[in-house]
């Protein structure tokens, strides 16, 4: 045994740096910790769970109070928000129900007496904002690249002004502007039209997907590109060959974000279109207005509106994931 | 292969110099590196010799045609990266045909070249991995396997050790001197590291402060250095300079000891001198300890470096030389010891210009 001096304890320290090891015990904190990760996805989740039941309600069920959490699914909804319907007689009704040629949605509209009398506006306002997010995305996109990459690589007289001036057209609340551009669309004749939208959406965009871009490619070491221009590659095709792939992964991000923005937008594609350029976020609502409020027709909507950002926020989430942690922690 | 000549070449920021003029010839077949420590401008040198820097005026030759202005592409190059730059979306095997793509050869071609060089580097099993997973080392081997897989007039390489481990540095050493023996490719080496230099190089270039301090063999710069700079930074440690007063022959050194200036360097001391400050230089593997040296100091410390042990000796109060010692030799700290320096190699210094004295033939 060592000797020790007066003032020392009497007995060993020892000293754990495992701080798992002490206090509650690891297994429980674990538990409690997944535990409320629940129950967070769960609040999180039921708003979009509720909408998705109440898509495939009839239209009592939908009303019902108290709510109904057990009911029998039909595809009513969606026959309300895809068809123009009219009202049937008495005597067209009987006759309709004598008919065979009817389809499964005929037969539907007809449980509530009515008569299908062709598609309604849904589809294609549906149309309309998958053209206009996917286009005004694509741009951003290639233009928000394009730019990042010449601010990172190539010394730009006045770069931190015009990066600043980039940044500059996000800092007032776009609706601020609603009226102006109403005015500048009506007279350019760009009212109601896709490429009116695609322009405004790219604009709105382009400012962001610079910036994350240009964080991205920063990350890139140049060394990579300086590679390829003495191993014999023109500057355009180190780009397409080493920047490109290596960026990928702020691609992906930069797109998710984007099209995000474009698919929901709803104050501008309201002011900006009236019929022929319509997108789904402003039809959806003026729904209500039309007799009586179908809120299974309604939330059959919502469910198709969801589900483009759902499969594509899907296809990238790898991506994604990592799109978010990057740039946070710097390679050594 | 080619020569590389560089005339009057400068690289200016606005009013600052990065590289001052300088003019410089590699001959093929070389291997010169470029030493200094860091931001003296090496690595801005080389990058205008690749082509990815500009020029801010000068001439770059290469086989006496005019690149100064020549994409880097068109330079017919291969550039070594410090920290590799190796694409991780491609295995080693796309890495190494990299280059060979942009040059649109056979797919049969690009297979053969690259077995031939993956053999050479001895990475034949790693051809198939990401980079991403590889030690240091291999990926240092495999970026050289992209430098050497086509057969360019140069290679630039750029401080390529600087990110190894002290253990693959020296394996890598020996195996890019060996490769460049092999090829006998004109090589251009940037490192801050002087050791590096003196066991590579051909002829080895000190810069300092954006200017060539001294172009040499490693043996010029070591036993010769131009200047007090270079006398400093080549050698570990560093030559030891000595401030004293000249007179007829004989410096002063601090208060307590003379020193007799060897015969044939009089003429030298005296036409430039005459009567005034001199810096006397000389190695540690110089000093001759002898009990009747005209020179008397005291042991400050004693290193021992494994077959030799280096002593610090204050020769003058506060001013601490280095003396190479036999490793058996023991010193006591404040020990009093007496030691010659070789005339053979003991160098002076004009203090003011910081310039080297020459030798006057008599």
């Amino acid at each position: 045994m060592a000797l020790r001096s007066p003032s020392a304890p009497k007995q060993d320290v020892v000293i754990s740096t495992r701080v798992d090891k002490v206090g509650l015990r690891p297994a429980l904190l674990r538990n409690f910790r997944a535990g409320l990760a629940v129950v967070a996805a769960l609040i999180m989740l039921l708003p979009a769970v509720w909408m998705s039941m109440t898509a495939f309600k009839s239209r009592p069920d939908a009303v019902s109070v108290p709510p109904k959490v057990f009911f029998t699914p039909t595809l009513e909804g969606f026959v309300s928000l895809l068809t123009d319907r009219r009202q049937l007689s008495n005597t067209e009704l009987e006759d309709y129900k004598q008919r065979t040629d009817l389809n499964w949605m005929d037969k539907l509209a007809l449980k509530r007496g009515q008569a299908i009398i062709g598609w309604s506006e849904f589809p294609k306002h549906l149309r309309n904002s998958i053209i206009i997010s996917v286009t005004s995305t694509f741009l951003s996109i290639f233009f928000g690249v394009l730019a990042a990459y010449a601010f990172s690589r190539f010394k730009i007289p006045g770069e931190s002004d015009l990066l600043f001036f980039i940044l500059s057209t996000r800092m007032l609340p776009p609706v601020v502007v609603t009226i102006p551009i109403f005015l500048m669309y009506r007279a350019l004749g760009l009212f109601d039209t896709h490429i009116g939208l695609i322009l405004l959406y790219t604009a709105f965009n382009l400012s962001f997907a610079v910036w994350l871009m240009k964080g991205f490619i920063d990350e890139i070491p140049k060394e990579y590109e300086e590679a390829a221009l003495v191993d014999g590659y023109t500057r355009l095709q180190a780009f397409r060959k080493i920047v490109l792939p290596q960026a990928i992964t702020g691609i992906a991000a930069t797109t998710v974000f984007s099209f995000i923005f474009a698919w929901n937008e709803y104050a501008f594609a309201l002011m900006l279109t009236s019929s022929a350029a319509r997108t789904a976020p402003p039809s959806l609502p003026s729904r209500i207005g039309t007799g009586g409020v179908e809120w299974a027709a309604i939330a059959a909507g919502s469910l198709l509106f969801l589900i483009p950002a759902i499969i594509l926020t899907f296809a990238l989430r790898k991506h994604l994931l990592r799109g978010v942690t990057f740039g946070a922690i710097r390679k050594g | 292969m080619a020569t590389i000549e560089l005339k009057q070449v400068e690289k200016r920021f606005g009013e600052a110099y990065a590289v001052k003029p300088m003019d410089m010839t590699i001959n093929n077949g070389d291997f010169v590196v470029l030493l200094g420590p860091s931001g003296c401008g090496k690595t801005t040198t080389l990058r205008m010799i690749s082509g990815l820097e500009s020029v801010s005026s000068g001439i770059i030759n290469f086989n006496d045609k005019d690149v100064t202005w020549l994409h880097p592409s068109e330079r017919d190059i291969a550039f070594v990266f410090q920290f590799f730059a190796l694409y991780s979306h491609m295995t080693c095997r796309e890495n190494i045909a990299f280059p060979l793509r942009a040059s649109g050869e056979e797919g049969a071609e690009i297979d053969r070249k690259v077995k031939r060089v993956a053999e050479m580097l001895r990475i034949e099993h790693l051809l198939k991995s990401r980079p991403g997973g590889l030690s240091g080392g291999d990926q240092q081997r495999v970026a050289l396997a992209r430098a050497l897989v086509r057969k360019p007039a140069a290679f630039l390489m750029d401080e390529p050790l600087g990110a190894l481990d002290a253990e693959f540095r020296e394996t890598m050493r020996a195996e890019i001197k060996r490769l460049h023996l092999e090829q006998n490719a004109t090589t251009v080496y940037v490192t801050h590291d002087q050791i590096e230099a003196m066991a590579m190089g051909d002829k080895i270039v000190v810069m300092s402060a954006a200017e060539i301090q001294q172009a040499g063999t490693p043996l010029e710069v070591y036993y010769d250095p131009a200047n007090l700079f270079v006398a400093r930074f080549i050698g570990s440690p560093g030559m030891n300079l000595v401030e004293g007063s000249y007179s007829e022959g004989k410096i002063k050194l601090g208060d307590a000891n003379i020193y007799c200036v060897p015969q044939d360097w009089r003429a030298s001391l005296d036409t430039t001198i005459g009567t005034g400050e001199v810096v006397v230089g000389f190695r540690p593997e110089a000093v001759q300890f002898s009990a009747q040296g005209q020179l008397g100091s005291s042991v400050y410390a004693n290193d021992l470096h494994g077959s030799y042990s280096m002593l610090h000796l204050e020769l003058i109060k506060d001013n601490i030389v280095n003396a190479r010692a036999d490793r058996r030799d023991r010193h006591q700290m404040g020990d009093s010891i007496k030691f010659d320096i070789d005339p053979e190699q003991v160098r002076f210094f004009d203090p003011k210009t910081e310039k080297a004295l020459q030798k006057v033939a008599l």
